[in-house]
């Protein structure tokens, strides 16, 4: 059901049964590598090319988290992925592999939540019972798609980032155990002209902001709400223009702008990594890291992430334990004369119940 | 020894020229050695570009703007001797042992190696 402007709710709360997130070698180095079931130490995954062992690691990923919900791919109804290679293919490959009714989505960054967005429209409509949501990315073949082939070795400025190489999965549900997805919004495009592609942190703040933003009125909540509203994928440079636009937009209290917090999961001396797959993990943080998180209580510092990101942004909230998750997205939409120009939008923030 | 301070002033002031298009212009790389490799064939058509490799060596011959100061060189020679045709065949005279074994050694270490992202 429609709230405010562009926010779903959804009023039986479908579940996320089961998730899982394999990630590649740079992944395993991170601060969140415990939280992934499986990581591989090569790229390659025994593949001819990038592009198929990015569909390797989707195929491993809803394989994961079919198993984990105790079912059989037959018992999957629908099945949601994007991903960044044009056409989709590693989703599409994955989607023969797995011969269930498929419908592709491109969301850049988004990919994961959009997807999770619509399955739960799918299982809260009554149209489906049950739906598996993936999305996957390979730094190999992503940086090709959309910047310089990685053997090219192009220069990279100190806030550029670094796409994930991984995939993750989750299938929602009409009952279950697992985190409940509670309400959708969805971001619009906000374009604020900056057009270097080494700094997406920096493009995608204000489309976060904005959809953070537009969350809370449309559901008449205020940060507090949450007990951690997280961004990954804004990278530090973006997390904190994100702090900053919010905080001058909204007036809020800076113990409120506090919840807004900074996750990594990849590791590096130097530079700003982020993933475009942001959300690939999320569905595993949101049950792993966030448990510990809630465990720990507000006071535990998951801001020290210096160099960047990764999961989309998720908050458990106080009483009733909401787990949020906003996410952003980023996309190259165009090439004028060589020269990316970037637009960026963010999308759907999706509440979960743990 | 002197030498060797002049050509590291002199290739690095290059690198330096690129660094500030690429940071300072924005320019992508691929404008950036463009740009190198264009400066250094109008220099060399000014006949400007062998005057700073006498003065300062591989300071000026090892960076790409001295492939656009070969580019020209080939050309102009082959245009002297052959006629405006020349322009066309001489273009890659001089520089065929950089383009060739660019290209002979890319095909060996690709059927050798494999990239590792």
């Amino acid at each position: 059901m429609l709230q405010g402007h562009q926010t779903w709710v959804f009023e039986s709360k479908p579940v996320i049964i089961s998730s899982a997130a394999i990630g590649g070698p740079f992944e395993a180095q991170g601060n969140l590598a415990k939280d992934f079931d499986l990581l591989h130490g090569d790229i390659w995954l025994g593949q001819d090319s990038y592009e198929q062992a990015e569909k390797k690691f989707l195929e491993q990923a809803c394989e994961t988290a079919i198993k984990k919900a105790g079912l059989k791919k037959e018992d999957i109804q629908f099945f949601l992925s994007g991903d960044l290679i044009n056409q989709i293919i590693p989703s599409s490959f994955t989607a023969r592999t797995l011969a269930v009714p498929f419908l592709g989505i491109y969301g850049a960054c988004s990919s994961s939540m959009e997807g999770l967005s619509f399955a739960s429209l799918l299982v809260d409509s009554g149209f489906a019972k049950n739906a598996l949501v993936g999305t996957s990315s390979h730094n190999a073949a992503c940086e090709k798609q959309y910047r310089y082939p990685t053997e090219y070795g192009a220069q990279k400025p100190p806030t550029a980032q670094w796409t994930v190489t991984g995939a993750g999965a989750a299938v929602v549900a009409k009952q279950g155990e697992g985190p409940h997805v509670v309400a959708s919004t969805i971001g619009r495009v906000i374009d604020m002209g900056l057009s270097d592609p080494f700094n997406m942190g920096a493009a995608m703040a204000p489309a976060a902001v904005d959809t953070i933003e537009a969350h809370f009125r449309d559901l008449n909540i205020r940060p507090s709400h949450y007990d951690l509203i997280a961004t990954g994928d804004l990278g530090k440079i973006g997390h904190r223009i994100a702090r900053f636009t919010y905080k001058a937009w909204t007036r809020h209290p800076d113990r409120e702008i506090d919840r807004l917090r900074h996750f990594n999961v990849q590791r590096r001396p130097t530079g700003l990594r982020r993933s475009q797959w942001l959300c690939l993990c999320c569905y595993n943080y949101l049950r792993a890291s966030f448990k510990s998180y809630a465990k720990r209580g507000t006071k535990a510092n998951f801001s020290h992430s210096h160099r960047c990101l990764a999961l989309p942004h998720v908050l458990p909230a106080k009483g009733n334990h909401t787990l949020h998750c906003p996410c952003s997205i980023n996309r190259n939409v165009k090439q004028e004369a060589d020269v990316w120009k970037s637009l960026f939008w963010h999308l759907s923030l999706v509440d979960l119940y743990v | 020894m002197e030498k060797f301070i002049l050509a590291f002033i002199v290739g690095g002031s290059i690198c330096v020229i690129g660094q500030l298009l690429m940071d300072g212009l924005k320019l992508t790389p691929a404008h950036t050695m463009v740009t190198l490799v264009v400066s250094g064939a109008v220099l060399g058509g000014f006949g400007v570009y062998d005057d700073l490799v006498k003065f300062a060596g591989a300071g000026a011959s090892v960076p790409i703007s001295s492939f656009g100061n070969q580019l020209v060189k080939g050309a102009l020679q082959e245009a002297q001797r052959t006629g405006i045709i020349g322009v066309l065949t001489g273009i890659f005279k001089i520089t065929s042992a950089g383009i060739s074994s660019a290209i002979i050694f890319g095909f060996l270490s690709a059927l050798l190696c494999k990239p590792k992202g």
